[in-house]
């Protein structure tokens, strides 16, 4: 690592200099002009003489072969070729400088992790807000129950799109932000492994989320998040944006899973011993095994769609030598380990917190690492229960609902953590708090109720129903949404310099915490009383439940305007210049400076025990800042 | 120390174990009683019966854990709480405790295998897979004992419409499903273009129609009731419109439905295949 030269990058150059390199404006360029190309020249030529498209007036090679170079101008115009380009031409292996000045870098290539990291957060509350917009519009549609306000192929596209976004985001709500910022500074390190792929995998995600919306020009998709095959073979242009973008998603997922797992594995502070690591990074681990085992299965799942509808292949066709099951199976074996890919990274950080502010070190750490690990283990051998009433072999089910129940064991002893750290703790409610907390009571409804739905007997009234809709809206809203904005309100202090209001931020939990349960407990009964998921007519009998839940639904969605009206007012109004360690936290991003220095240490550490040394006045400080070479030597680095 | 006192629980998760059994004993035995048969979905058929046993026993489960939950957590949110204007202290450094894991571990772990155990008696010998689809070759031992002498009806799915079919009356089709009362009927379902879902939630019945294959399942619808059934996979544009009307009659009610249905469709009943395995009207796809 020390022989690593580091490229010359201007880094102090003026505003302007920076700007004419590569950045979002030349990629932005270079995209639009890959798209042209990419349609009206190489897709022209390449469907020319193909006649299948006459009877439905939409040509699919063009449109996606632009999509694909359009993506690739964007890449190329971001600057993600330059390396590559130039370790080709035969210049040495390099680091590039990183950039420390200037809003500018937040729009460009950034090295840096903690600025990918702030590029994930405002990237993935931008894309919430749209997609929760589109949940807001869904809610008002279903106020009627024949089609009022949305024609019915609007409608579900809307529920398409606010399904996919949704899911698009919060695959990296927790790890894009805080993972990309804190990972390397909890380990002790100065950076990630590969930052390149880092940035690599945060650009992949406002330009999947650009093809996606795409799809509201190209006539949407009819299919919902989970693109069951043969509809989506039958489906419209849409469909194409939806399968590249998710396809880029599940690129940019793999990414980081490997990113992250050659930064623990490899480039933790002497010292730093497995036990020593703070818990948010075991969740961290742990989701990055799922996102690297299960994502290239969502990349392989929507390339084979695509051939099914671009070139003509039949993977999909029953009638033709294909079948629909392939699709469910290859689309849910990814599909499970993505909900645990959300709900993992939620533990790591409400249990960091709940440990913070009841002052207390984590109860039974290694048995929330085990519970962790269980958890990812476990998730690759639950799939089929998606699949208990499709048709599948009847022998298999006892199986799945056994592995399915069994999940939830592990998943218990994360409850177990929380529990145990709260027992004799001197307990503070500030707003992070309060959000780790809330997440307990609502994963306990999401999971009970998945006890309920993995019990196959009882899944057959309430697959595909709004049952399972408030379930896992109860396990990925109330549980990773929660952990989140906990996130948020934690770690504020220390990457921007300013607290959020403490004030508006109870009152955005309280008002977030009551609709959100007002809005889904409900949904429930709506499920059991027999309404399928993604209808626009339901039975009229019904009505009135649907309207509460949108009523509550409204409220629920100005808790979020309440949101970002706190980090208005407090980032650029109130400025409350932040202490570096406002909640007097024991692990080690709160122990260096406001704002942290670009390199993160000017030394590496050397770690003398875990970050949870509460309690314990012998307890080493969590890490010696400025080690002489002795110590370093002696801590094995 | 003897080990029975360092097994003892603290006093006050004592006292919150003896208000969790308390409140338990009580409140599971009456919800169990009273809520459970006005759990959906219901007993207008067989296999909604067996359904609704399965919902019964988990909520059973569930309520004591909800109430030791909310109890050990109202407890310690409130008891732990800083006081405010202390001076900020930590608390004890309790790092775990393995007693209590062991039997968190071992209570949780046997809730589960009883779970799993029961819906798995709930999906085999006598209980009709509790109406769910089983594929196109249900194993033996989930079939019911009358499984040969069910009545066969044959659900077709298309966008977006459900044709019903009743291959031993004579290649009948209609699209309104009338049943017989207290007669185990065979669903075969299938779609002849995407995925659909049979649903009926009042017989408590769902099989995806899968094009090209055979969804098979089986429930005694036991009251006479109509309803309606609904589509419960995405389909494409009108997925929530596409219902059709089921109605549960009487036998001798559905035999005269069945007289006057086949003499209205007698000019072109002779030109329908008798039963399908696979729908596909296409002259270019494989099956009947």
């Amino acid at each position: 690592m020390s022989a690593m030269a580091v490229e010359a990058r201007g880094s102090r150059e003026p505003w302007w200099r920076q700007l004419g390199a590569f950045n979002m404006f030349t990629g932005i360029a270079l995209g639009i002009a890959g798209y042209f190309i990419g349609a009206l020249v190489i897709g022209a030529a390449l469907s020319k003489g193909i006649d299948f498209q006459t009877e439905t007036n939409q040509n699919d090679i063009e449109f996606v072969v632009g999509i694909l170079f359009g993506v690739a101008g964007f890449l190329i115009g971001m600057g993600f070729l330059n390396y590559p380009v130039k370790r080709m031409l035969g210049a040495e292996p390099s680091m590039r400088a990183k950039e420390d000045t200037g809003i500018a870098r937040y729009f460009t290539l950034c090295t840096d992790h903690k600025v990918v990291g702030i590029q994930y957060l405002w990237g993935v509350l931008f894309f919430f807000l749209i997609a929760g917009l589109n949940a807001m519009m869904i809610r008002t549609e279903l106020l009627y129950p024949t089609e009022h306000f949305w024609s019915a192929d609007n409608y579900i596209s809307l529920v398409g799109l606010h399904g996919t976004m949704m899911m698009m985001m919060t695959t990296s709500m927790i790890l894009g932000p805080f993972g990309n910022y804190f990972v390397p500074i909890l380990i002790g390190s100065k950076r990630m492994a590969f930052p390149r792929l880092e940035a690599l995998s945060f650009w992949l995600l406002p330009a999947a989320e650009v093809v996606l919306l795409a799809a509201v020009g190209a006539k949407g998709f009819p299919t919902g998040w989970t693109g069951y095959a043969n509809l989506n073979v039958q489906a419209k242009l849409g469909m194409d944006c939806y399968l590249i973008s998710f396809a880029m998603i599940g690129l940019s997922m793999a990414l980081v899973g490997f990113n992250m797992l050659a930064t623990v594995f490899t480039m933790r502070a002497p010292g730093m011993t497995w036990t020593r690591l703070p818990i948010f990074v075991w969740a961290v681990i742990s989701t990055a095994i799922l996102q690297l085992l299960a994502a290239p299965v969502l990349v392989a799942a929507m390339s084979l769609v695509l051939m099914d509808r671009v070139v003509g292949t039949t993977f999909f066709e029953p009638f033709s030598g294909g079948t629909p099951f392939l699709y469910e199976n290859l689309f849910w074996f990814f599909g499970h380990p993505e909900v645990y890919i959300l709900a993992l990274p939620g533990f790591g950080v409400v249990l960091e917190v709940i440990s913070v502010f009841a002052r207390k070190p984590i109860w039974g750490y290694r048995l929330a690492i085990a519970g962790l690990l269980g958890v990812a283990l476990l998730s690759f051998f639950v799939w089929q229960h998606h699949l208990f009433v499709s048709g599948i072999n009847a022998n298999l089910r006892p199986f799945f609902m056994l592995t399915t129940e069994l999940i939830s064991l592990p998943t218990a002893l994360v409850f177990l953590n929380a529990m145990g750290t709260l027992w004799k703790g001197k307990i503070k409610y500030t707003v992070p708090m309060l959000f780790a907390l809330a997440l307990f009571f609502n994963f306990f409804i999401g999971g009970a109720s998945g006890i309920f739905i993995s019990d196959a007997p009882s899944d057959v009234s309430t697959h595909g129903s709004f049952f399972v809709m408030a379930h896992f809206h109860y396990t990925i809203m109330g549980g990773l949404v929660f952990a989140f904005f906990a996130g948020v309100y934690y770690w504020y202090p220390k990457m921007f310099g300013v607290k959020l209001n403490e004030r508006i931020g109870k009152l955005q939990f309280w008002m977030f915490f009551i609709f959100f349960n007002l809005t889904f407990f409900p949904l429930f009964a709506v499920g059991m009383l027999g309404q399928p998921r993604r209808v626009s007519a339901y039975a009229p009998r019904l009505q009135w439940l649907n309207d509460w839940v949108t009523a509550a639904a409204y409220v629920l969605g100005s808790s979020f305007v309440v949101f970002v009206i706190n980090v208005i007012y407090s980032t650029f109004f109130k400025r409350e210049e932040a202490a570096q360690n406002p909640w007097d936290a024991k692990s080690l991003e709160w122990q260096l400076p406001t704002p942290i220095p670009v390199d993160n240490f000017e030394r590496v550490p050397v770690i003398n025990g875990t970050p949870y040394g509460y309690g314990d006045p012998s307890a080493p400080v969590v890490a010696n800042l400025n080690p002489t070479e002795a110590e370093v030597v002696a801590a094995g680095g | 120390m003897n080990w029975r006192d360092k097994l003892r629980p603290a006093p006050a998760i004592r006292r919150i174990m003896w208000i969790w059994l308390v409140l338990s004993v009580i409140a599971t035995p009456l919800v169990v009683i009273f809520v459970g048969p006005m759990l959906p979905p219901g007993s207008a058929s067989d296999a909604a019966h067996g359904q609704q046993q399965d919902n019964t026993v988990m909520v059973g489960i569930v309520l004591p854990i909800i109430i030791a939950l909310l109890l050990y957590f109202g407890y310690a949110l409130k008891t732990f709480r800083a006081k405010p204007g202390e001076e900020q202290t930590d608390g004890p450094p309790l790092r775990g405790e393995t007693p209590v894991m062991v039997a968190w571990i071992a209570v949780t772990f046997v809730i589960v295998l009883f779970l799993a155990t029961w819906g798995a008696y709930e999906l085999f010998p006598g209980e009709e897979g509790a109406g769910g689809g089983m594929g196109p070759t249900p194993i033996s031992v989930a079939l019911p004992a009358d499984a040969s002498s069910a009545l066969p009806v044959q659900v077709i799915g298309q966008q977006w419409a459900w044709t019903y079919r009743y291959p031993t009356y004579g290649g009948l089709e209609t699209t309104e499903l009338v049943l017989p009362v207290d007669k185990l009927v065979r669903f075969n379902v299938t779609s002849i273009d995407v995925i659909h879902s049979f649903w009926s939630n009042q017989l408590a019945v769902k099989a995806d129609a899968v094009p090209g294959t055979n969804n098979v399942a089986f429930a005694t619808p036991v009251k006479i009731e109509s309803s309606t059934v609904r589509c419960a996979e995405l389909c494409g544009l009108w997925h929530g419109h596409m219902t059709s009307p089921i109605h549960v009659v009487s036998q001798a009610k559905f035999e005269s439905w069945i007289t006057a249905q086949q003499q209205k469709w007698a000019p072109i009943a002779k030109y329908l295949p008798k039963y399908s395995k696979t729908y596909a009207p296409e002259p270019t796809y494989r099956g009947g």
